[in-house]
């Protein structure tokens, strides 16, 4: 039987504010265990949560990009359930009225087509803290620095129908929070991560399938992963003539497997129920335009902009909008090159990154700054180097020899396009050179082409790379054929 | 409405009390007269009657979002039963 897979997503991102959602505290990563969690974190008794403003216009911001609608009024809801970190007994959610309502985000596939994905809605809630279960004996420790620290829940619908999509999906949503500033997107430290509902059914069929929600996954790698772990084995469940179990599954990215929870842990009922001990909020037109008046410009809006205005090819805009910091470090280069985009593009694409990914480096820590790569393609462009020795200046400052014209000054590697010293390194190659000559010049016009190579290859040897090989060409041309 | 003795049991484990059996009628009745108000405030028409969120008539004030909370771990952990290395101690919940 031919089989549909079915996948929504829900994005947990953490939002950049300087202080938690309801409390004064501050929410900066990695501090000592609980120097962070005050008394309405710790959920004391006598405490009142009051919301911070950041939050919500961060919250406006996301809907606002993905042309939600923000309803004129957002309530919170207590979601109850009991976990150690969790120390009221319930975390404060939003179930109705949500800040953000019905959106929309578009897609590329991987095909070139695109296809427009569904937000159902993204709500606001806090973290809950964290519970270390080694290095305490038989006891559990628990941090509740994170407690309270402002979540956006984005969810999808059901829209995407295979892993790729998945992934898709997500970069997009990744690189629009982003773009947009409200979160640092920081994976590894939990700032983004995803819950996926996955289920299958017999192509045709109009019901879904029953799902499973594989939790807290959080990269993009093990995302694939799971998901495609997961539709294996429902199909193998399905087609064994067994039936889905609807339970929430844990991917383990070393075994390569999704295992079930067990039952009663989730067994959820969690009775939510407007909080009494917060207000409606009310969202006012005129900060919905205020905000609307800042937005900056988003991934395919840049990208567009790209390709119409740098005449970039879809690929190289693509890579270079990916993120904003690229996009950024892409502008400020062609700046400094005088308007070269397109060699622009080929070193930051190329060059540039394949010394990034080596040292696991952001394009924000590259040492060879916007400016820099963009001197140096500038002194490509005025024939003062050659693309072959540009990649010699380009090593040199990556290690922090300095910019590229002490680099090419104290090198000495100006490229030499006095015609007469390379006629001189010409005339020696072929005076050198009399049985390459003549098999040169006794093969016919389509195999010269090749063979020529051999020449240029030895004056470009003489002239340590310094000679203008497009007058290497040119020379050795006029005089092996005269 | 009548709640039957699973599904007193099944409320007392989510609100994680210990409830003795033979009291479980009692609670069965109480816990029904509750729902029993309930069925009768949803019998009132409340068409043309927009829903609230609470009972004021007021929406909530913003506060800027500022680190206004100093480091009072030291306080705090003063009341915990167990603390560790910063952290506070409590019963392993996973295997």
């Amino acid at each position: 039987m031919e089989w549909e897979t079915v996948i929504g997503l829900e994005i947990h991102t953490q939002l950049a504010t300087e202080s938690k959602i309801f409390s004064g505290a501050a929410t900066a990563y990695g501090a000592e265990p609980n120097v962070q969690a005050c008394a309405v974190d710790l959920g004391l008794p006598g405490v009142l949560p009051v919301i911070n403003e950041q939050a919500i216009q961060m919250a406006i911001k996301f809907g606002l990009a993905i042309e939600a609608e923000i309803p004129e009024r957002s309530i919170f809801a207590r979601k109850n359930y009991f976990y150690p970190d969790l120390p009221k007994g319930y975390q404060i959610s939003q179930f109705e009225l949500p800040i953000v309502s019905k959106g929309h985000i578009d897609i590329q596939l991987e095909d070139g087509s695109s296809k427009t994905i569904g937000v159902t809605r993204a709500h606001l809630e806090e973290d809950a803290g964290k519970s270390m279960h080694e290095g305490f004996g038989k006891l559990t420790g628990i941090d509740l620095n994170r407690a309270g620290t402002p979540l956006l829940e984005i969810v999808s619908e059901p829209d995407m129908r295979n892993a790729k999509e998945a992934v898709a999906y997500m970069k997009k949503i990744h690189s629009i929070v982003r773009y947009l500033e409200i979160s640092d997107g920081n994976m590894q430290e939990g700032s983004f991560r995803c819950d996926a509902n996955v289920s299958v059914r017999p192509k045709g069929q109009d019901e879904f399938g029953t799902r499973t929600e594989l939790k807290n996954i959080n990269s993009f790698r093990f995302v694939e992963q799971a998901i495609n772990y997961e539709i294996e084995r429902q199909i193998d469940v399905l087609e064994e003539g067994s039936e889905i179990v609807q339970e929430t599954r844990l991917y383990d990215p070393n075994k390569n497997e999704t295992r079930s929870m067990r039952s009663k842990e989730e067994a959820n009922d969690y009775r939510y129920f407007p909080d009494p001990d917060l207000l409606p909020v009310q969202i006012e037109q005129s900060l919905i335009d205020e905000i609307k008046s800042h937005l900056p410009e988003l991934p395919d809006a840049k990208k567009q902009r790209f390709i119409e205005s740098f005449k970039l090819s879809d690929d190289d805009a693509t890579l270079l909008t990916s993120q904003k910091e690229i996009a950024d470090f892409f502008e400020a280069c062609v700046d400094a090159a005088g308007g070269e985009t397109k060699l622009s593009a080929n070193w930051i694409t190329g060059e540039l990154t394949a010394n990034l990914n080596k040292e696991n480096m952001d394009i924000t820590d590259s040492p060879v700054t916007a400016e820099m790569l963009g001197s140096m393609i500038k002194r490509i462009q005025d024939n003062t180097i050659s693309g072959k020795i540009a990649k010699q200046v380009f090593e040199a400052m990556w290690n922090g020899e300095g910019d590229a014209d002490s680099i090419i000054e104290n090198k000495g590697l100006k490229q030499v396009t006095d015609t007469s010293a390379i006629e001189k390194l010409v005339d020696d190659v072929i005076a050198n050179s009399p049985d390459q000559v003549k098999q040169y010049q006794e093969s016919p016009p389509e195999k010269q082409g090749k063979l020529i190579g051999y020449f240029v290859g030895q004056v470009m040897k003489q002239s340590q790379g310094k000679a203008n090989p497009k007058q290497v060409n040119e020379l050795l041309k006029q005089k092996l054929n005269s | 409405m009548s709640l039957d003795k699973s599904e007193v049991q099944k409320i007392a484990w989510l609100a994680r009390l210990s409830i003795d059996e033979q009291d479980i009628p009692n609670y069965s009745d109480e816990l029904s007269n509750i729902l029993d108000l309930v069925d009768r405030m949803n019998s009132v028409d409340t068409k043309g009657v927009s829903p609230i969120a609470h009972p004021l008539d007021l929406v909530a004030r913003l506060r800027s979002d500022n680190v206004t909370e100093t480091n009072q771990r030291d306080h705090f952990q003063k009341h915990a039963p167990l603390t560790e290395d910063g952290c506070y101690l409590v019963p392993k919940v996973i295997e």
